[in-house]
């Protein structure tokens, strides 16, 4: 599979508590989380988000709560992938248990910017920069995890056995 | 046991080859474990759920190894709150789960499920709730995860992880005056970075040890995740049998690290060098001695949470408050963690000391840790908070300012109206 988008791009630790701060956790609704999406950091996200975009962020993305409001609020918003240097690992969990796409790539991490035009090979793993034009590779997923992401999810694996 | 000399392991990898039936695992090995205890709350349980519902079976794996508290926007802080927990009490009621802790039986989760004896030494617990790796402190595996984790652990009863690597922690010494638990998880925190343990295990060990409570050691194993860390924990002691013999009719299992046990860095840490620390806003790590603070004046002081909100934080706050007024321009909010931490310290007379002193206290909640309720900031607004976040808008408004310390330096605080020692009262 794969997916094209313009990248929006973010620092390093950025933390659960931005991404959806818990004033708004009163509701597990994904349209009414993505509205609030990323507004503590960054106030014109969901006003320039469009559906495709890829958010591209430095090291330890998603630190801190494992509240899972925090992927679905980046999915509904219409994110596509994030690629970041490194992922706080229940943040990583959270978001291959609910489908949202994310790649660890240092490389990528560091040298795309914000507004660059991306096209990501999910089978391979390459991220196509169309903007700079050079490629770079992601971290592949182990085969557990794959067959967690072909199930849809952590819940449609369970199903499956 | 075979000829062929296994590697050695930590104590984490122990635990986990133990759930996962297995003589032993490799770092980076996937393995599906057996779930002692899934724990979830009134923000991350409607989510595990709805999930759960999806899956399609009538019952949950075992009705006495799951634990809902709901503690977050307890007691309901407005009508979507009310109807959140509504939603997850009804599932409760109709899986007959026995740990489902009610207002008035409620806690803040990670100084209830101790206190309650649910968790023991040598288990495997999952908990909807990053802090979950309290329970480290016990000797014990525990992690934090999302609801769906949650929801799969309550179906199957089982949670596949990846085998950490450990960082060892070897403490030595006594630790000084005021300077407790929180000090030292500050104090590490600021020289590994937010992301200096990522995806590994914490361990600690050493003979320091022997002078660290249980109350310090919960709040050391509770921010673990703060260092980015899989878990924390520490070796059992008879500190910890005793704790667990009091609270527990669990049997339990002592699991130690081997000898040549592999690490991926060994770090040792002088007690007597820790001195009182504060970390600044916006992350855990921007770790200062009190004595480099500066003149930082504060709005508002949080003595409570999972973190620092037990009888040994409670009493060490009525120390330093005791015969102090709060400054005027500082509202001082005291949140024992339970129940019974709170008949506990009205029956101690630490409530004449906070009330005399002119502090608020409340009923258990997590309330303004996560900036939900109960103490919320302005614009502007500065809190020192005995609680383990300080990221933008964590406590209220986003230019608002969380500063982390230990309840001895929160105490101390609010009376100054500005960070201090309570050596400067």
């Amino acid at each position: 599979m794969k997916i094209q988008g313009k990248v929006i791009k973010y620092g390093n630790n950025v933390d659960t508590d931005v991404i959806i701060p818990a004033r708004y956790l009163n509701t597990a609704d994904p349209a009414e989380l993505a509205s609030h999406c990323m507004e503590d950091l960054d106030k014109t996200f969901v006003e320039r988000v469009e559906k495709g975009d890829i958010m591209v962020a430095g090291s330890n993305f998603g630190c801190g709560s494992s509240r899972e409001h925090a992927p679905i609020a980046i999915k509904a918003s219409g994110i596509s992938c994030v690629i970041a240097e490194t992922f706080a690992r229940i943040f990583y969990r959270n978001s291959i248990n609910i489908g949202l796409a994310i790649i660890e790539s240092p490389e990528a991490a560091a040298d795309i910017s914000e507004g660059d035009m991306l096209e990501i090979d999910f089978d391979s793993g390459l991220i196509h920069n169309q903007t700079k034009k050079v490629f770079y590779k992601g971290a592949p997923f182990p085969e557990f995890m794959q067959k967690i992401i072909a199930a849809d999810g952590l819940i449609g694996y369970i199903k499956q056995k | 046991m075979s000829d062929i000399r296994r590697k050695g392991l930590t104590m984490t990898q122990k635990i986990l080859a133990s759930h996962a039936g297995l003589d032993s695992v490799e770092v980076g090995q996937l393995i599906m474990s057996r779930l002692d205890m899934v724990l979830g709350n009134d923000i991350t349980t409607p989510v595990a759920v709805k999930e759960f519902r999806k899956i399609g079976i009538d019952n949950v794996f075992d009705k006495n190894k799951i634990a809902i508290v709901p503690d977050h926007f307890t007691p309901n802080k407005d009508i979507k709150s009310a109807e959140q927990v509504k939603y997850i009490r009804e599932f409760a009621k109709e899986k007959g789960i026995v740990n489902f802790f009610e207002v008035g039986q409620m806690g803040v989760e990670h100084a209830l499920l101790p206190e309650k004896g649910l968790v023991v030494p040598g288990d495997v617990i999952i908990g909807a709730d990053s802090h979950t790796c309290t329970y480290g402190a016990l000797g014990a595996f525990s992690t934090g995860v999302g609801s769906t984790d949650m929801a799969a652990g309550m179906a199957t009863g089982e949670a596949w992880f990846k085998v950490p690597e450990a960082i060892q922690f070897e403490l030595k010494g006594k630790p000084g005056k005021w300077v407790s638990g929180k000090d030292i998880i500050l104090h590490i925190i600021g020289m590994i970075g937010v992301d200096g343990a990522l995806y590994k295990s914490m361990e600690f060990v050493g003979d320091g040890l022997s002078s660290l409570s249980m109350d310090d050691r919960f709040s050391m194993a509770n921010m673990a995740v703060e260092a980015g860390a899989k878990n924390g924990i520490f070796a059992v002691d008879d500190k910890t049998i005793a704790y667990v013999k009091e609270h527990s009719n669990r049997p339990y299992k002592v699991f130690a690290a081997d000898e040549d046990a592999v690490y991926s860095e060994k770090y040792t840490i002088e007690l007597s060098d820790i001195k009182p620390t504060v970390a600044f806003p916006p992350l855990p790590d921007q770790a200062r001695t009190i004595d480099k603070v500066g003149d930082v004046k504060i709005d508002q002081v949080v003595i409570g949470s999972c973190t620092n909100g037990r009888i040994e934080d409670m009493r060490i706050a009525a120390a330093v408050l005791k015969g102090h007024k709060v400054h005027p321009d500082v509202r001082c909010i005291i949140i024992p963690a339970t129940q019974k931490i709170w008949k506990q310290s009205m029956e101690e007379g630490l409530f004449n000391i906070f009330v005399d002193a002119g502090a608020a206290v409340s009923t258990p909640t997590c309330g303004p840790c996560l900036g939900g309720h109960m103490g919320i900031l302005a614009k502007g607004e500065r809190a020192v908070a005995t609680t383990n976040r300080n990221f933008i808008g964590r406590m209220g408004h986003p230019e608002s300012e969380v500063y982390l310390a230990s309840p001895a330096i929160a105490a101390a605080s609010a009376v100054a109206g500005r960070i201090a020692s309570p050596d400067e009262l």
